[in-house]
């Protein structure tokens, strides 16, 4: 990879398949692992990724997800044009989730998805807009 | 150290999918709420769960346990020992409680980590009663 060269990864999460969900990440969590990154810094990475694949998948129909890796950082930026969050603050609380029953079925809606993501990032940033979308951009630090 | 094949032999696991048998069970992880244990279970844990959805590959996966155990009788779909084979995870299933096993898996382990001679003691005496 030459110097301050910015590689990006696209994915699509399709929104009608909920059974798909996580394809992406675990493909970051293949491209990590061949580009050499830390087992700690992948697993994070990907984690946050995937509960941000089911987010998307849950709420707002799919979404994109792209990866950025620069020398320093990674970055990862999820876009959807779902139905946006009313109140974020509320929404980072561990354990609120408005996720039906269904998915709560699944194992899903736990409220964690939001606080995991935080959790596992160095820098979270949540641009909502209530009835055209979400974008959530994640950054880690790469050491 | 104690393999996944080990494990599955000791504990009367039923096998729908053996990827990896040799590798290494270094600790375990009973949950079932995916994000919870996305944020908990570590590589090389045996993962007891009673949740059977194909998300549960992806959640071993991205953790990278050594296996996954569906507990209390439930069965894996066609769907979920398909991505098992796939993917690559090693899925296994038992009708005991989550319980009864985490308890044994522990004994198993534990004393690999130094735990006490107690537990080995305890396993021993077991296998000498059956």
């Amino acid at each position: 990879m030459a110097e301050n060269e910015t590689l990006n990864f696209h994915f699509d999460v399709d929104g009608n398949d909920f059974t798909s969900a996580g394809e992406a990440s675990v493909k970051v969590k293949k491209l990590m692992r061949q580009l050499g990154f830390s087992p700690e810094l992948t697993r994070r990475v990907s984690i946050a990724m995937y509960e941000g694949e089911i987010n998307m998948v849950i709420h707002a129909n799919g979404g994109t997800a792209d990866v950025y890796v620069d020398e320093d950082c990674l970055r990862v930026v999820l876009a959807d044009e779902g139905p946006g969050i009313a109140d974020v603050e509320t929404a980072m609380q561990e354990g609120y989730s408005t996720a039906p029953d269904n998915i709560r079925a699944l194992g899903f809606g736990a409220g964690m998805g939001l606080p995991n993501m935080k959790n596992y990032s160095d820098e979270m940033s949540i641009d909502s807009v209530v009835g055209k979308g979400t974008t959530i951009e994640l950054k880690f630090k790469v050491s | 150290m104690i393999s996944v094949n080990d494990l599955a032999k000791k504990l009367g696991l039923s096998s729908h999918n053996l990827d990896d048998g040799d590798r290494e069970v270094t600790g375990g992880y009973a949950g079932d709420l995916l994000s919870w244990v996305m944020g908990r279970a570590v590589s090389g844990d045996a993962w007891v769960t009673i949740m059977s959805n194909i998300n549960v590959i992806a959640v071993a996966q991205l953790t990278d346990v050594a296996c996954v155990i569906l507990a209390e009788g439930v069965v894996p779909g066609e769907e979920l020992i398909a991505a098992a084979e796939t993917r690559g995870v090693n899925l296994f299933s038992s009708n005991e409680p989550t319980f009864a096993l985490c308890g044994r898996i522990y004994e198993l382990i534990a004393p690999q980590n130094g735990a006490g001679e107690a537990l080995e003691a305890a396993e021993a005496y077991r296998e000498a009663d059956c």
